[in-house]
């Protein structure tokens, strides 16, 4: 086998997510009642573009998580297969250039110098002082000065055409099926596609697709030869870096909500539907962790496994395994100060649905307690679950940057937003000054969460029964 | 009015002993005194003698929860539970581990954290609830779909991006104010700018849109129409009957982080180096001094329990038809 496959503990908790995620499209697909939200989320043009850019954020995510080992070239020929020590993603053999093309120290954005003064040595002998070469942004060149604008103008068109034109296959593809399946001619379903009001998310869809595509492009031709977004301090390629730190975000936004989900369905209902001393029980219990506050707790938490991992560093084969370990465990607790709220609305929500009409006649009818609550409450509460769900995933996004910063948050060596931010913002006392990395950081955060934000705003309007 | 006090005060205290519970778990049950000592010591190598000195040093040598050696009550209050876990109960936090008296930090950094929470807070407020009534006037025309898309957008952007952004534009670039720093007494207003104006620019998108909600809410209600009918002008209805009724859950939203200001912003404080208790709480967790971390999440949780108190009792405040008992 050319390689083996890695399972991180986290890489196994997006699969079973992604499993979740597959299992209730097909059980939404097949009920109207759940059906008919999403068209309505899918009818709205907000909907249509922001799940476009969620979609592609997951897909680089999605690559990320899939973790294997390489097989290492044989050095005899009867020697047992060798595998890399080193674990990589598919993302990582993608992204093969980005990875191994690493600069000295810093460099701007599509920059052919390095960014400080070096002592050269001249072909005469002699030394001068200026800015050397980098090793690999532009090396094409052979005199950049004047070479250089004109390059990257062609390598953007070359890019916006490449983006473009596969675009234009694809979405030939897609139509033609979809043609297909409705029996009419492609010609006639694309002049219906220009006009009708009622294809009007379809349209949507095919033009953000075509700016994302030529988004994605352009970038993968400027990248191919340039550091797109600069290098960092140690020459490392900060457009790779900010492609790696997808996975973490997405991962602090969906995980967390994912482990506490099972506490928080489970208590609030409980508390809801039995009342008496289950409430209070329950009730007691999250208002003591809720007066909390929500960093120390985690701080604490975090401390704590600092310590942990000090003491038994011997217990982890490898670097990647310890950061993931803390990854999951910052999820874990994040998820535990985050919980209470939904709780809360669960336990209201239940309250409410015990009194009503078909739950009192199936107690009456001597339905079990599990049943009830099975068939009658959790179907009723499932649309609160998912709108916070949604609402949270952002602002975790955005907490985990914060969390970093007090280096409380994911482990120094994993790549995050929140790290690259925190490594990156004493550079902008350095004169002049280095933007690059904390721009790079700063904008994947915002359109992710930019998009999340408004996909929330959707999904609520579409969910939440008083609003409808 | 009282008995209702009372009784709130005693419903508080099996939660407090929760919390207290809970923290101690946390930080002497599930990683051990010796676990801390060696970590704080820093070498894997460190000689047992050295753990039991920092111990000493520290009072952590005690048993956790029984002293068999002492005789009498002693066998309960001379163990590690009683010295740094009970003794919270009356606010006696002791000393950190560095060796400071924390009672004393405390209310030394708790002036310039409220210095510059209560401004963002009231600055803050009225910025928002103006906005918001402006919106709410202004519905279904171009401000309000513009104000919605510049919310979300401002509500998207990391609240790092505000400070770093903030200290480098008016700071680094514009000169107008102190990067970071902060002076005693009244010259302190100059290194207070920058941090209120960040920490009140960053509130707006997530403010804004959350009084706009109960603004728009407010006004698809009975009464509202009925006061147009009246013949009321628009402004009046808004000021006078939306913003009147939608004061309660306002209320509540403010009230309960009232007591939280003492607790300082930890990222504002730490990045323009004002000596509140943010910045305290921050050095605590990078030091790693455990004592100063117990003490915050002691004093976090009394203060968010009043801030639940205090919220019922404003309800009697705006609501009259709210009465406690």
């Amino acid at each position: 086998m050319p390689l083996i496959p890695v399972v991180l503990w986290t890489d196994a908790l997006v699969f079973i997510l992604l499993a979740l995620g597959v299992g209730f499209g097909i059980y939404a697909a097949q009920h109207e009642h759940l059906r008919a939200p999403w068209r309505q989320v899918l009818h709205t043009r907000t909907g249509v573009i922001t799940l476009l850019v969620l979609s592609s954020y997951a897909l680089i995510g999605i690559l990320d998580t899939v973790h294997l080992r390489l097989k290492l070239p044989p050095t005899t020929a009867a020697a047992p297969a060798q595998y890399a020590p080193e674990v990589v993603s598919l993302l990582d053999l993608a992204l093969h250039g980005l990875r191994e093309r690493q600069e000295k120290t810093y460099s701007a954005p599509l920059a052919t110098h390095l960014f400080t003064k070096e002592v050269i040595e001249q072909p005469d002998g002699t030394l001068r002082r200026d800015y050397p070469r980098l090793l690999h942004g532009g090396r094409h060149l052979t005199a950049p000065a004047s070479e250089r604008s004109a390059d990257l103008g062609w390598r953007t068109v070359r890019g916006a055409v490449k983006g473009l034109a596969s675009w234009a296959l694809l979405t030939g593809g897609i139509l033609w099926l979809v043609a297909r399946r409705r029996g009419e001619p492609l010609a006639q379903y694309w002049l219906a596609l220009r006009r009708s009001p009622h294809l009007q998310p379809g349209r949507t869809a095919l033009i953000t697709l075509a700016v994302l595509m030529s988004i994605g492009f352009i970038a993968a031709e400027l990248a191919a030869a340039y550091h797109l977004f600069g290098t960092d301090k140690v020459g490392e390629d900060v457009f790779y870096q900010a492609l790696k730190s997808v996975r973490t975000g997405l991962l602090i936004g969906t995980l967390t909500t994912l482990v506490m989900l099972p506490a928080a369905l489970l208590l609030g209902i409980a508390a809801g539907y039995f009342r008496g001393w289950v409430d209070d029980l329950i009730q007691y219990l999250y208002t003591t962790l809720n007066s909390i506050p929500g960093v120390l707790l985690i701080a604490a938490a975090i401390l704590l496994l600092q310590v942990y991992l000090a003491n038994h560093a011997s217990e982890f084969t490898s670097a990647v395994e310890r950061a993931d370990l803390r990854l999951l465990f910052l999820c874990l607790i994040l998820g535990v100060t985050s919980w209470t709220g939904l709780c809360r609305l669960l336990r209201g929500e239940a309250l409410k649905l015990r009194e009503v009409d078909y739950v009192q006649a199936a107690q009456a009818l001597g339905v079990g307690h599990f049943t009830i609550i099975t068939r009658h409450l959790l179907p009723n509460v499932l649309h609160i679950v998912l709108i916070t769900v949604v609402l949270d995933f952002s602002g975790l996004v955005l907490a985990e940057a914060v969390l970093s910063y007090v280096n409380i948050g994911v482990d120094p060596t994993m790549n995050s937003w929140g790290n690259m931010i925190n490594s990156a913002r004493l550079e902008l006392a350095r004169e002049p000054v280095v933007w690059w990395s904390l721009t790079a950081a700063f904008i994947f955060m915002f359109v992710l969460v930019l998009a999340a934000n408004l996909f929330a705003d959707v999904v609520r309007d579409a969910f939440d029964p008083r609003l409808r | 009015m009282i008995a209702y006090l009372v009784r709130r005060a005693l419903y508080a205290l099996p939660i407090l002993i929760g919390v207290n519970l809970l923290t101690f778990i946390l930080f002497f049950v599930v990683n051990s005194p010796d676990d801390m000592a060696r970590m704080q010591l820093g070498d894997k190598r460190v000689t047992q003698a050295a753990v039991d000195s920092w111990k000493q040093e520290r009072g952590y040598d005690r048993p956790l929860l029984l002293n068999p050696t002492a005789t009498g009550i002693a066998q309960f209050t001379d163990t590690i539970f009683f010295e740094k876990s009970v003794r919270l109960f009356v606010f006696q936090f002791g000393t950190s581990d560095a060796g400071r008296d924390i009672s004393y930090d405390i209310s030394q950094r708790m002036w310039p954290s409220l210095a510059i929470a209560v401004p963002v807070l009231l600055v803050g407020l009225a910025l928002n609830i103006s906005y918001a009534l402006l919106i709410v006037l202004l519905r279904a025309t171009y401000v309000d779909l513009a104000s919605t898309v510049l919310l979300v957008a401002l509500l998207s952007i990391s609240g790092l991006f505000y400070i770093i952004g903030g200290q480098f534009l008016l700071s680094k670039l514009l000169h107008l104010a102190p990067i970071s720093g902060y002076d005693t007494g009244i010259n302190a207003w100059k290194f207070l700018v920058l941090p209120v104006l960040i920490g009140v620019v960053s509130g707006i998108g997530a403010g804004t849109r959350w009084y706009r909600t109960l603004f728009l809410e407010e006004s698809s209600k009975d009464y509202v129409r009925t006061a147009r009918a009246k013949g009321l002008s628009e402004l009046r209805v808004l000021v006078r009957h939306i913003l009147g009724n939608a004061l309660i859950p306002i209320l509540t939203g403010v009230v309960v982080i009232l007591p939280l200001l003492f607790m300082g912003s930890l990222l504002t404080e730490s990045f323009f180096g004002i000596p509140g208790l943010g910045s305290y709480t921050i050095d605590a967790i990078s030091n790693q001094d455990f004592a100063i971390v117990r003490a915050m999440v002691f004093l976090g949780a009394v203060l968010y329990i009043i801030g639940l108190i205090l919220t019922d009792l404003s309800y009697t405040l705006v609501d009259p038809r709210v009465r406690l008992q």
